[in-house]
């Protein structure tokens, strides 16, 4: 029973199946990162959709997480890390001349939600959110 | 601590008004001032980036605000157009005031 | 009753793979590298292994990372370990020691460095010893430059040792081992096989008996070094052959032999030759 509990977890259909669930921010983000959010927007609305965040379903290591994101029609768009233990990553800016799109590579202390907020050209706000589950505790090939 | 060395990609020659990308990398440790050093016992202090900007003929493209959860040797990628052939210039500025830089000249053609 | 014990704990740290390792499998994708000189191919798939190989088939260890890991290695530029490549020619280009040479002013370009990798470690008769990269680089700082030798595992020589290793990337790793090799290839193939540590276990318990299966949450590799050295998304730098076999040894929780050690030499031989015909493949990038 406990081995079919772990195959579950372990496999990665399941894990896919999770982070396919929308997140309710009210009760999912910490404080600190709705702080972050906050001094971002100003206070203002933020509504969903128009932005994409990809990120691995699973990292195999924290230390080096590959994401990008992408919001049509943004001047700014900022990256939190819902568990780290200060949640904000970066923040990036994108005049005329620039693509409102941008990849990095980031720390997760664990497994959590990733978050993007994008401030449009009109004012106004918009944010997506992904699971990552990263691995700990293994050898490394 | 081996020298600090910007590295970018940057096609040598684009389309006017057609969107390229633009790789760039840079060796940095990021010490996040979260981890402790494990003989003392003692907080590391934050060194990082802070900031990253691309500017073309010295107009802005792109530019970053860096917090410590960016990885060791910062990775950013975008992706940029332009209407004339000019000088696309970048700047890193570390927590200790140093400033990297590096410059590539585009063509259009 | 010991062994009944430890025989129960590998049970226990490879369940969790039971029944999916063929879902959880390696990648059927092939690796082509995106380099400054064009498309490298990298050979990380060995249907049919030399004769007298312990397994059935061989495979790099960048088929069993993730594929966003994968990727990484598949451009030089999005390479992390290409940093410290570049910091390696610089130093190939800067004198150092009493002879006020560097390693360009007899050697001239890296690319005369081409094929060494692949037939490393090997017999060397006049230094009566088997020689690895790191062996001869040290050595010709003394000799030729006057200069220390560097830190065995340290960066400036790993970092050598992947600019070296680079200009063979893409040959099939082809190491001897007979002929006077073949006591140090036999030391290393009884380390191989020897367990040891408080979790008793030995190399081939891994990675020729599970590879392909989850440790807790590591896909296990072959643990193959044709990729070395490695950059790891672990630490952030490049890790040598010799400094990898180190944490492995603790991970067992065994007390690990040195750093530039004659056993961890014959133990790269022996493992290098498990590997020939994969793809010199470094600086590779791993978790």
């Amino acid at each position: 029973m406990n081995l079919s509990r772990r195959q579950a977890l372990a496999f990665g259909g399941a894990v896919v199946t999770v982070s396919l669930i929308p997140i309710d921010f009210a009760k999912a983000a910490s404080d600190a990162t709705m702080a972050d959010i906050k001094s971002f927007t100003g206070g203002a609305s933020v509504a969903e959709g128009g932005i994409e965040l990809t990120t691995p379903e699973i990292a195999e290591n924290g230390n080096t997480v590959p994401i990008s994101v992408s919001a049509p029609g943004a001047v700014s768009i900022m990256i939190l890390a819902d568990g780290n233990p200060n949640p904000g990553v970066a923040t990036f800016h994108f005049s005329d001349m620039a693509e409102p799109s941008a990849a990095t590579r980031i720390r997760l202390a664990g497994t959590q939600n990733v978050i993007a907020v994008a401030k449009m050209a009109d004012g106004s706000f918009t944010q997506t959110s992904r699971s990552v589950k990263v691995t700990i505790g293994g050898c490394g090939g | 601590m081996a020298k600090i060395k910007p590295r970018v990609k940057v096609p040598k020659s684009v389309a006017a008004g057609e969107y390229f990308t633009v790789k760039t990398l840079i060796n940095h440790k990021m010490e996040s001032g979260q981890r402790k050093d494990k003989k003392t016992g003692k907080k590391i202090p934050r060194k990082i980036i802070n900031y990253f900007e691309a500017t073309f003929n010295g107009k802005p493209v792109f530019s970053v605000d860096i917090q410590p959860a960016v990885s060791s040797n910062p990775f950013f990628q975008f992706s940029m157009k332009i209407e004339e052939a000019g000088k696309l210039a970048f700047k890193w500025v570390d927590d200790d005031g140093s400033v990297y830089e590096t410059a590539k000249s585009i063509k259009i053609g | 009753m010991k062994r009944i014990m430890t025989s129960a704990m590998i049970g226990g740290l490879f369940a969790a793979s039971l029944g999916f390792a063929a879902q959880a499998g390696e990648t059927k994708d092939s690796l082509v590298i995106n380099s400054e000189d064009g498309p490298i191919k990298i050979i990380t798939h060995v249907k049919n292994p030399p004769a007298g190989s312990p397994l059935p088939e061989l495979f790099s260890g960048w088929v069993f990372r993730s594929k966003e890991t994968r990727a990484l290695e598949t451009d030089d530029f999005d390479n992390p370990g290409m940093i410290f490549v570049e910091q390696a020619w610089e130093a190939w280009n800067t004198p150092d020691g009493k002879a006020g040479k560097s390693c360009a002013d007899c050697h001239g370009e890296p690319s005369s460095m081409k094929g060494l990798r692949a037939v490393l470690p090997r017999w060397d008769d006049k230094q009566a010893k088997l020689m690895t990269i790191e062996d001869y680089i040290n050595w010709s700082r003394v000799e030729h430059m006057g200069a220390k030798p560097w830190k065995y595992g340290g960066g400036q020589l790993t970092s050598m040792v992947a600019l070296i290793s680079l200009q063979s990337r893409g040959m099939p790793v082809n190491v001897k081992t007979d002929g006077p090799a073949k006591k140090m290839w036999e030391l290393g193939k009884k380390l191989y096989y020897t367990r040891v540590g408080q979790l008793d276990m030995s190399c081939s318990n891994c990675h020729e008996d599970n590879y392909g299966k989850y440790i807790r949450a590591d896909h296990l590799s072959q643990g193959q070094i044709n990729g070395f050295p490695a950059y790891r998304l672990k630490n952030a730098k490049l890790n040598s052959v010799h400094g990898r076999f180190k944490g492995c040894m603790k991970n067992i929780r065994a007390k690990p032999y040195k750093v530039g050690s004659d056993e961890f030499r014959a133990l790269e031989l022996y493992v290098a030759s498990r590997g020939n015909g994969l793809s010199v493949e470094a600086p590779s990038v791993r978790n």
